[in-house]
């Protein structure tokens, strides 16, 4: 494939998928900074005009900036936590030799295929629910009162909600980590005298090292963007305890119709998934070479 | 000590009978190799003694004790995996040290009998490397160094050498005969590759169908086979068997002569007559396919280079004393 007849064909043939790929790009991004630099409400048409920075200051002083920053945090954060904490122990779990594995295995990834509007709508009404939702009967089983779950902890109902949607896709690289994993090499340990705890800390995990990696990678992207759960089930509330950047900045478009605020806020949503990137890839990325 | 004794072995994986009752005695200090074609049950054998699996039946003794229930670590064994099982993230100071770690030892102690593992295998320049960054041979080394580093009754080699290259292969049997008579520690080896259960053994066990065929020292195996199956797998190239009239004249149904102990002559009176189908000249050797009509291909080996090229006629004269006779069940006949 070396030589220059076939490096200028497959330039060539590559041209138009980059292109339309890159206009495909950059064509959004470009009016995404004009419009961040206009004065620009659906509530006020015509009256559009250029305001410099202005909307970036005042997106970046809002109050509700940070506590949506933080909200992104602790909610990618957590989420992350609870799948790989369950995750693993589920995965060792499912590689073990049962009958039925492969209803068991179907049946453990089938939250991954459910809308995450549908999973947080039956999350909200069936489950959470504090007059009818299950939750609510089996405390009252116990004698205990309902537990309103948005409104006396909201955030931490949502995370419940993301985990378990995402808790399948950790499980599934984990297990396919673990089937990879050398049987013989458990044997050896097993000669060499390492008790079940021991070959899961010496042999195990650091076989899962890469595998996990993947997966705080990937769910990393997605969370950082979560919408529809936080949509369909508290609307970003009580005031803005459930509202993260991606939320923010929906309702700073949607909500108040300012658009030329939200496009601000989008660029800084970019720049901050950058940074948390950087970082990421430093840190775990190194797990990844050879 | 190491002396490991088997009485009754049985395994069987469900309705399938792997092992189907072996005896075996294993003095201390002796290097037993376990030979036979895949699917033998050699492999099975060697993981019932380390306790990687459980028999079914019989009893495994080492040094008087029965070790059925006792779980691998606790047997005093150590093995070397045919994939070496390595433990990829560990440097070669971490997957020598592992088992000592696991046994609690101190750490000073720990790095001396790792050095002094090192030092014995050579591997003291790549004790902080992974494995990953070493050669097949090194890391066959490491694998070594790791059953060594234990001080174990018995090591248990399964098929160690099958994945270096030829002339590794060589130099690495006998470096792991040199170590094992160094240390004087007893060794079960299991291959399939008969050159190395000849030249490494002080003791072959062959294996077929799951039946111990013959217990003995290689030149036993190779001097009085016990049947037909260690006649023919014992020897290379193969022994040659001759049925049917032949045979009856010699009281036997079937009659055997290695290719070393046939005679060629050109053009020469009595022996068996027949046509070289294809000459191997090796310059050492000169080995020979001869058609010889009714009684089938014959295989002859000459020491040295012999002159004869496909279609020539020769004859072939068996040595009369080294002439193996078998029985109907092909059990050997013994005058």
């Amino acid at each position: 494939m070396a030589t220059q007849q076939t490096q200028l064909l497959a330039r060539t043939l590559l041209t138009p998928a980059v292109a339309l790929l890159f206009i495909w790009m950059v064509v959004p991004l470009a009016l995404t900074i004009y419009f961040a630099t206009l004065h620009y409400n659906l509530l006020d048409p015509g009256s559009e005009s250029f305001v410099g920075l202005e909307n970036f200051r005042y997106f970046l002083t809002d109050p509700a900036f940070l506590a949506s920053l933080q909200n992104t945090l602790v909610l990618v954060g957590s989420v992350l936590a609870i799948t790989i904490i369950l995750g693993v122990p589920l995965a060792l779990l499912l590689d073990q030799q049962v009958v039925g594995l492969s209803i068991v295995r179907l049946m453990v990834i089938a939250p991954f295929f459910v809308m995450p509007t549908v999973s947080a709508l039956v999350w909200k009404n069936l489950l959470m629910h504090p007059v009818s939702g299950l939750f609510a009967w089996i405390a009252h089983l116990f004698g205990l009162p309902a537990i309103d779950w948005f409104n006396e902890a909201p955030l931490f109902s949502v995370i419940l909600i993301i985990s378990w949607q995402w808790l399948p896709f950790a499980t599934l690289i984990l297990l396919t980590a673990l089937q990879s994993l050398d049987e013989e090499q458990k044997e050896a340990a097993e000669m060499d005298g390492a008790s079940a705890i021991s070959t899961f800390i010496y042999i195990t995990l650091p076989h899962l090292a890469r595998p996990i990696t993947v997966v705080i990678l990937i769910e990393t992207i997605f969370l950082l963007t979560v919408f529809a759960e936080i949509f369909v089930t508290t609307g970003g509330g009580p005031g803005l305890q459930t509202t993260n950047i991606a939320f923010l900045i929906y309702s700073q478009a949607l909500i108040q119709y300012d658009v030329g605020s939200a496009s601000a806020g989008g660029l800084v949503a970019v720049v901050l998934a950058n940074i948390v990137a950087f970082f990421l890839v430093r840190i775990v990325g190194r797990n990844l070479e050879a | 000590m190491g002396q490991i004794r088997l009485q009754g072995v049985q395994k069987s994986f469900g309705p399938v009978h792997i092992i189907k009752g072996a005896d075996l005695e294993i003095t201390d200090g002796s290097f037993v190799v376990f030979v036979g074609p895949s699917g033998c049950g050699k492999t099975t054998l060697l993981r019932l003694i380390a306790g990687l699996e459980d028999v079914t039946g019989g009893a495994i003794l080492i040094d008087g004790r029965n070790v059925v229930d006792v779980p691998p670590a606790k047997r005093g064994l150590s093995m070397v995996f045919q994939s070496y099982a390595l433990y990829p993230h560990m440097s070669v100071r971490g997957n020598i040290a592992f088992g000592l770690k696991m046994a609690g030892l101190p750490k000073d102690e720990i790095n001396r009998k790792v050095e002094a593992a090192a030092a014995t295998l050579n591997l003291t320049p790549y004790l902080d490397r992974k494995p990953r960054e070493l050669s097949g041979g090194q890391r066959q080394r490491v694998a070594i160094g790791r059953a060594i580093v234990r001080e174990p009754k018995a090591f248990l080699f399964d098929e160690p050498l099958s994945n270096l290259d030829a002339a590794l292969r060589v130099q690495m049997r006998l470096e792991v005969t040199r170590l094992q008579k160094q240390l004087g520690t007893t060794a079960i080896y299991v291959t399939h590759d008969q050159v190395e259960a000849m030249t490494m053994a002080d003791k072959i066990v062959v294996l077929n169908g799951g039946k111990i065929e013959q217990y003995g020292s290689p030149l036993e195996l190779y001097e009085k086979p016990a049947n037909l199956f260690v006649a023919g797998f014992i020897g290379s190239p193969k022994m040659n068997f001759v049925t049917g009239d032949l045979a009856k004249q010699q009281g036997a149904t079937t009659i055997g002569v290695r290719p070393e102990h046939l005679k060629v002559e050109r053009d020469g009176q009595g022996g068996w007559h027949g046509t070289v189908a294809v000459a191997e000249h090796l310059g050492s050797d000169t080995f020979l396919y001869v058609d010889a009509g009714p009684l089938g291909m014959l295989t002859a080996r000459y020491v040295g280079e012999l002159d004869l090229h496909p279609g020539d006629k020769v004859s072939l004269i068996p040595d009369p004393a080294r002439i193996h006779r078998f029985d109907d069940g092909g059990k050997s006949i013994r005058a």
